[in-house]
């Protein structure tokens, strides 16, 4: 039974969009009702916010290519700036309506410009009888541009006075896109995350056809199961089906279980999957394996000797020579040691500290929550010395190894470059790193 | 999904310029002509980089196929749009063009390439780009992956764990990464000392605390294979410039026929040597005097000594990998894991007399079977390859022991009923008093149980090498004539190479016409071959000049400050820096 139902578009054609965005009828039926007929004006400025993977994209994509409206499509971080963005505006309509491939650079500085053309090419494509839709991807990049950019957008129809609606894309609330000046408030529609029934309806779409889709059912279920709690973004989840689904169909290809053994499935799929979940958001390994069908058996063997496909997280080790290992322990002591401390530490002779009132009241926060505090480089030098066995000579190597640890953003420098008199270093590698090292 | 890898480099930043470079010779030969190499102090901001990015794609094309295209000739950075949609147009037309275009001359190059041809982007230093930058770079051409095909390859240094750090998830997610890392600078090191050092064709050799020093410097301080170069490349000037003898340290053809033409200051620098001194002493009377004053008996003497030494380095090498061979079965490699280290402990003295060859000649007569053949093996192969006839008798030798070891084998059933009688005896019912005496039987029986065959055999192998070595492995200084191959004044290169900038500094300041002729070298060597005609002896006038107002200049900004020991004497005021 349809859940789309609208007069001035056919039955058919809905029914086909309701098949390509499961789970967002409301969504769809909504824009649906605010677009209307297709002459019809609709609302100037429409802003889809919602989190990642939430369809927004691609239900403004589907939506758009299925009822055959002219729209033009546009991500706002590709085209980075303002005239990239309305020159891109231009030309995709130059080419909206036409078969024509050639479109001639069109020259755009300001919005009065793009008015004034955005008139002539609605004339000139014969598009005033319908609506167009300009859609803006990733429109949070329109605050980085221009000021009146973003307001400009939301007036556009009344600007242009054509029937043109503007159609905002983005995660981020509404709330935080309001320029201090004052807008028009755009419609503000609302894709809600997908629930877990709603997850496994669609992941249970895309089953390869060799398996009934019973038994990709149960195995989006088990996956589910597993890695709800962490993580409930679709692309995610998609990306660790494909990558799992192989092991999973193992007992079948082997020949040990049918495709209804559950029990026997889940015991070997339990493993791989607990182990999995280490790395759930760290793109590991690449995906080209589960993609393709043809990999499918080596990706087999790779997953059976789990020894040779090492994921990233498995080089954590870094290879530092002698003094650079010092030179960063001495960085990290510099950083989170007060400099009172220095001379208990590092002297073999020392007095005690007192401590004082100022030095009761602070004690509290430690040093290791407040971050890497800046040190200079004489510090750093008189601690490597003393840390050091044997004599250190203070050559140039020491000093342009100090140099390659920055460029590696093991240490960050502080302060302007300018400073002639003394750099100022921070170290900006944690404990373990420091533990690893220290072995 | 955009394509990526990641290479993961060493920590010496100095030598990835040209790791890189080389990387993109290969690659356009073989793989794609479009190519572009981004560091980030170029690209502060996605325009930047995107700029950089579509000057150096359409200069590479245009080294491949000139000439013909004039569309694209050298346009001007400010008048292309610095987008995607214009770099796709672009590919496209490239990659159109060689279907419908007559072939040109260079068209074998070209037809090398795929019909697409991806177009490689290689970010130089990965941990240097701000975050920003290479999202937005990311994020877009993941969107036009199908029009223009491209494919990261990205640098680290550190650890690929960076990447999660650089790029949040929704990035990472587009990415296909694939993981290539390039080998160790340590195994770099390797491959040079072996290949520079370990020939016997090339007839510079370093002498022990000069490689130890240059090894340390590696080691300790920078990792980096340029470096270390540098300094093997100044020992070898040190060596030329500095003994007059070098002149013999050449191939063994001309060495002996320059032998031939030296002259009497040259025989007489051949005479002082310490180690020719050596072998005087150690001839008859007659033949001490004629070395001492005939110099054509001199000369025929050298030339038989330099082909000794050429014998002795070609017997040494081989020797010294079938050591290696050898001690790298051992566990916890007492000599040494690498043969550097073996080099390094064989040159300075008699590697016999050390505890570690000591306690690796014990451990290797506890190895086992496999590890034997194995090693025996691998030490054929090695003389067999070594030129000379040498060391026919020594495979010879050892070919023996392989099949004596064969044979062993068959042999070995014989002796596993000997350890089961025994066993069983045991097992018999016996009363406390019994049990007792057999129990004690055996123990005397173990002690002076006679070696078995095998064990006998081992040890004949561990004395073979250890005659080998006596006999091959003598350190260089005690041979004669050692002082024209090997370069052993550590201290020079010390000083050279471990540049101390404050000492050096407060020299230059205490004696300011040193720092003087300093400044007026760097600067006429700035100005190029204009300052050839000025001598170099007499400092210029303008030169002289602008060293004054220099240094007047550092003393209005505060840097220094004239010290009150002498007219000309400055002090440094600031301590901070170097």
């Amino acid at each position: 039974m349809p859940n789309l139902e609208h007069p001035a578009y056919p039955a058919a054609t809905l029914l086909h969009l309701e098949s390509l965005v499961p789970c967002r009828e409301s969504q769809v039926s909504m824009l649906l009702s605010i677009f209307g007929e297709r002459q019809q004006f609709s609302f100037p400025s429409i802003f889809i916010y919602g989190h990642t993977s939430s369809g927004k994209t691609y239900v403004m994509q589907t939506l758009l290519n299925t009822l055959q409206l002219p729209h033009v499509f546009v991500n706002c971080v590709e085209y980075f700036t303002s005239r990239l963005l309305l020159e891109e505006i231009l030309m995709q309509l130059q080419s909206c309506c036409s078969e024509r491939e050639q479109t001639s650079h069109v020259h755009c500085d300001t919005f009065n410009d793009f008015v004034r053309l955005f008139k002539q090419a609605v004339v000139s494509r014969e598009l005033e009888d319908q609506t167009l839709y300009i859609v803006l991807d990733r429109a949070e990049q329109l605050r980085e541009m221009e000021a009146n950019i973003l307001p400009a957008f939301l007036r556009l129809q009344e600007l242009t006075d054509r029937n043109v609606t503007v159609v905002l894309l983005s995660e981020i609330v509404w709330e935080l896109f309001r320029p201090s000046i004052g807008c028009f408030e755009p419609f503000t529609l609302y894709f809600p995350d997908y629930s877990i029934g709603h997850l496994q309806k669609i992941l249970s779409q895309n089953h390869p056809p060799e398996y009934s889709a019973d038994f990709y059912a149960a195995y989006i279920n088990i996956l589910l199961g597993v890695f709800y709690m962490v993580c409930r973004d679709l692309k995610e989840l998609q990306h660790l089906a494909a990558l799992n689904f192989s092991k999973y169909c193992e007992p079948v290809v082997r020949g040990e279980a049918n495709e209804r053994d559950t029990r026997k499935l889940w015991k070997n799929i339990e493993p791989h999957l607990k182990k999995a979940m280490h790395t759930v958001y760290l793109r590991e390994i690449s995906s080209r394996a589960g993609e393709n069908e043809k990999n499918v058996y080596n990706s087999d063997l790779k997953f059976g000797c789990s020894e040779k496909v090492l994921g990233l997280s498995a080089h954590t080790h870094v290879e530092l020579p002698y003094y650079s290992k010092f030179l960063l322990i001495a960085a990290y002591l510099a950083s989170y040691n007060p400099v009172r401390t220095d001379k208990r530490f590092f002297l073999k002779h020392h007095g005690k500290i007192r401590k004082t009132n100022f030095m009761k009241k602070h004690e509290k926060t430690s040093n290791h929550l407040l971050g890497p505090k800046p040190f200079p480089l004489d510090r750093l030098l008189a601690i490597l010395y003393s840390i050091v066995d044997n004599r250190v000579a203070p050559t140039a190597n020491i000093f342009s190894q100090i140099t390659s640890l920055v460029t590696l953003q093991l240490l960050s420098m502080v302060g302007h470059n300018d400073q002639l008199d003394g750099p100022r270093y921070k170290c900006t590698v944690s404990l373990d790193f420091i533990r690893a090292i220290a072995r | 999904m955009a394509s990526d890898q990641i290479r993961n480099k060493g920590v010496n930043v100095t030598d990835h310029d040209l790791t890189f470079r080389s990387l993109s010779e290969v690659l356009q030969n073989n793989i794609t002509p479009y190519i572009a190499l981004l560091e980030a102090k170029d690209c502060p901001g996605i325009k930047n980089l995107m700029q950089k990015l579509m000057g150096q794609l359409m200069n590479c094309y245009i080294d491949v196929d000139s000439s013909e295209d004039e569309d694209y000739v050298q346009v001007s950075h400010n008048r292309i749009r610095c987008s995607m949609t214009s770099l796709i147009n672009w590919y496209e037309h490239v990659t159109k063009k060689p279907d419908s275009e007559t072939p040109s001359k260079k068209r074998t190059s070209s037809s090398r390439h795929w019909q697409s041809p991806p177009v490689v982007v290689v970010f130089k230093d990965m941990e240097s780009f701000s975050t920003k930058v290479l999202q937005d770079f990311i994020v877009i051409s993941s969107q036009h992956i199908h029009e223009l095909p491209l494919v990261l390859i990205f640098g680290i240094a550190t650890s690929p764990m960076i990447i999660h750090s650089l790029l949040p998830h929704f990035v990472s997610s587009l990415l296909c990464i694939e993981l290539f890392q390039s080998l160790s600078c340590k195994d770099h090191l390797s491959t040079i000392i072996d290949k520079l050092l370990l020939r016997a064709s090339f007839p510079f050799k370093l002498g022990e605390k000069v490689l130890q020093v240059l090894i340390n410097i590696f080691l300790y301080h920078d990792f980096s294979v340029q470096n270390f170069i540098k300094g093997f490349q100044l020992c070898i000037v040190e060596h030329f410039c500095s003994q007059p003898v070098s002149v013999l340290c050449c191939q063994l053809v001309d060495a002996k026929k320059r032998a031939d033409s030296l002259s009497h200051d040259q025989c007489e620098n051949i005479r002082k040597l310490p180690s020719f001194r050596r072998y005087v002493e150690s001839q008859v009377s007659e033949k001490q005097i004629a070395l001492l004053t005939v110099d054509t008996y001199l000369k025929e003497i050298t030339q038989k000594l330099l082909e000794d030494l050429h014998v002795y380095h070609e017997n040494y090498l081989s020797v010294l990998r079938c050591l290696h061979v050898f001690t790298s079965f051992l566990p916890k490699y007492p000599l040494g894991k690498q043969i550097r280290e073996l080099y390094c402990a064989c040159l300075e003295n008699q590697v016999w007399e050390t505890e570690e060859y000591e306690s690796s000649l014990q451990l290797a007569r506890m190895l086992n079977k496999s590890d034997l053949v194995t090693m025996l093996q691998q030490c054929v192969e090695i003389f067999v390859s070594s030129s000379g006839k040498e060391f026919d008798n020594t495979v010879e030798k050892l070919k023996e022991f392989l099949t004596q070891f064969q044979k062993l084998e068959e042999e070995a059933f014989q002796e596993q009923d000997v350890s089961v009688s025994s066993q069983k005896e045991l097992q018999k019912k016996t009363d406390l008093y019994h049990l007792q005496k057999t129990l004690l039987e055996l123990k005397e029986s173990r002690r002076s149980k006679k070696l078995t065959k095998f064990e006998m055999l081992r040890f004949e192998v561990v004395d073979y090498i250890d005659s080998l070595v006596r006999n091959y492995l003598v350190p260089a200084n005690h041979k004669t004539l050692h002082e024209i191959m090997y370069f052993n004044t550590a201290s020079v290169l010390r000083e050279h190479l471990n540049a101390a900038p404050r000492i050096a500094l407060h020299t230059a300041l205490n004696n300011p016409y040193r720092y003087l002729k300093a400044f007026s070298t760097v600067v006429m060597g700035a100005e190029g071959p204009n300052a050839d005609a000025a001598s170099s002896d007499q400092v210029d006038d303008i030169i002289h000049a602008r060293f004054i107002r220099a240094v007047s200049e550092l003393e209005l900004l505060g840097f220094i400050k004239p010290s009150k020991q002498k007219t000309d004497h400055v002090a440094r005021l600031t301590w901070g820096g170097c």
